[in-house]
């Protein structure tokens, strides 16, 4: 047991969040075309196996990491979601820059940073049926946890659960913000795809985090 | 999908070449594949002018790039916001060491993307300037004119505000005159049927055959009514009634008109549609300075069209008057 993660270390976690990724583009496709124009997995995949790519050839830490994923994604991917993933990294790299390793106070404001760029971009609230209602519950949870005196570990298991809660909360929701917004009440009943992906990458990063310091 | 194309995902592309292949004179590419600059010297000593959009508004974006107007594009697929960095691009293409002026539409996409490219260009000590069109009255109240979407008036934003860069205007000034512009400026549209992505096949809206949206956005948004198809005497009347009562325009006001078809509708039409709102500008004692009709900024083949008004004082007049030459609009300043 670790309370502490070696960022250089952490750099094959991006390949887990890559992966979760790629392998549901389908699914993200299905949930976007319910609501939307279907394609949030083609251009997410996209993005995400082009970091890839940059990856395999020239392997870096957790924080460089973010941010190749976040220079590619505000290349490879317009409409919203590249700007939206790409701020999230590219703040959450920043926060990393000049840091070696990360514990459980550094993690929160990681998160609050990333999460804060989103917010900020997309100007989109908790309830408009977006990857907000992922990214600010569990942002909460986490620092709740933390709050409690829980350890990393512990704190990320929260904020696991509470992304799960925060993806599934979006069944229910009239969408506000994004293209699914024109269809109103008839957006009620779909998962929003950008939760679905949001959910995917937290607990990708979670888990593999938790995986490092457990060990 | 009776069209003119290959690989229906590779349409953006396609076109680029062609319009690039055609116009050497007007449009040169650059390093990103998705940005378009002005051939020759461009904005060097003086405010560079951009903008960008999504594909399937042509002759919208790139062929309002030339002298006198745009400095550089950036490029989006079909109907969809050019890439965060495709923005920076184009505002580097567009700098000539005074500043960048950034005049786009109110949509979210856009909105983000050039946000961060705002952002990014930044870091290197570039100076780029915003001002975001909301044009479209149907798409929102009044009270709401931040949500509301940038259309056609946007061509009248571009012109007015590069005229002032010309002139050797800082990036401030230009950036009030844009404003100024676009805040005098309302627009409508009438869809009379849909139109299709090529890369999805199939619609994503319908209007029924004998009826028509008033109020239809440049990508099929849905207006504020549906109504049974009217002769164009009628459709012209609902327009106008739309926008005058808007901003709103008054007797003796001097304005600029512009009828862009939205895609498949005859050319013949527009000029139909165009003969009411003169007489109906006419009847209101309302004076046309500039007239412009013509597919300007279009939807695909969305059958349709869309009035414009932009209330003019002498700067704006003298603006829009300037000598400015592109694929969309070539004004010689004779006048």
């Amino acid at each position: 047991m670790s309370d502490t993660i070696d960022l250089a270390a952490a750099g094959p976690i991006l390949h887990d969040m890559i992966k979760v990724i790629v392998d549901n583009a389908a699914l993200l496709n299905d949930l976007d075309g319910a609501v939307g124009d279907g394609d949030h997995g083609v251009n997410m995949s996209k993005g995400f196996r082009r970091t890839g790519q940059k990856l395999d050839a020239a392997p870096t830490g957790l924080g460089e990491g973010f941010g190749v994923l976040a220079e590619t994604l505000l290349d490879e991917i317009g409409g919203s979601m590249g700007p939206l993933y790409g701020s999230f990294f590219l703040d959450m790299s920043t926060f990393l820059r000049g840091r070696t390793t990360l514990d459980r106070d550094g993690f929160a404001a990681m998160l609050r940073a990333g999460v804060a760029a989103v917010v900020d971009l997309g100007e989109g609230r908790l309830g408009d049926k977006s990857l907000v209602d992922v990214l600010v519950p569990a942002r909460d949870a986490f620092d709740a946890a933390a709050g409690r005196g829980e350890d990393f570990s512990a704190c990320l298991g929260s904020l696991d659960d509470a992304a799960e809660r925060g993806f599934a909360s979006t069944r229910d929701l009239v969408a506000k913000i994004g293209r699914a917004s024109r269809l109103g009440e008839r957006s009620r009943g779909h998962l929003d795809a950008g939760a679905a992906s949001c959910r995917m990458l937290l607990h990708a990063l979670a888990d593999g985090l938790r995986r490092q310091l457990d060990d | 999908m009776n069209r003119i194309i290959n690989d229906p995902d590779d349409v953006v592309e396609d076109a680029l070449k062609g319009l690039t292949a055609a116009h050497p004179d007007l449009l040169a590419g650059t390093a990103h594949p998705r940005v378009i600059r002005v051939a020759g010297a461009g904005a060097v000593g003086r405010v560079g002018v951009v903008t960008g959009g999504g594909s399937g508004h042509e002759p919208a974006f790139v062929g309002y790039v030339g002298p006198g107007l745009l400095d550089a594009v950036a490029i989006g697929e079909v109907f969809a916001s050019p890439t965060a960095r495709a923005f920076e691009a184009a505002f580097k293409a567009a700098d000539g060491g005074r500043g960048v002026a950034c005049l786009y539409g109110n949509y979210a996409g856009d909105n983000m993307n050039v946000k961060m490219a705002v952002r990014l260009a930044a870091r290197d000590g570039l100076a780029v300037r915003t001002v975001v069109a909301n044009d479209d009255a149907a798409s929102a109240p009044p009270d709401e004119r931040g949500k509301r979407r940038g259309v056609a008036g946007e061509i009248l934003m571009w012109k007015t505000a590069a005229a002032l860069a010309a002139e050797g205007a800082d990036l401030e000034t230009v950036i009030a005159v844009a404003q100024k512009t676009i805040d005098a400026t309302r627009s409508v549209g009438i869809g009379l049927s849909a139109c299709t992505i090529p890369a999805a096949g199939k619609p994503n809206f319908s209007i029924a055959d004998g009826t028509m949206e008033v109020g239809i956005g440049h990508h099929g948004e849905p207006g504020i009514a549906v109504r049974p198809i009217a002769p164009a005497r009628a459709m012209a009347a609902t327009m106008m009634e739309t926008i005058l009562a808007d901003l709103p325009f008054a007797r003796g006001d001097d304005v600029a008109v512009l009828v862009s078809g939205l895609g498949a509708t005859p050319v013949m039409e527009l000029y139909i549609l165009y003969a009411h709102v003169a007489e109906i500008l006419a009847e209101a004692g309302i004076r046309v300075r500039h007239r412009f009709v013509g597919n300007y900024f279009t939807s695909l083949e969305m059958m349709g069209a869309s009035v414009t008004l932009t209330r003019l004082d002498a700067e704006l007049d003298r603006l829009l008057g300037a000598k400015a030459r592109s694929i969309g609009l070539t004004v010689t300043g004779d006048a």
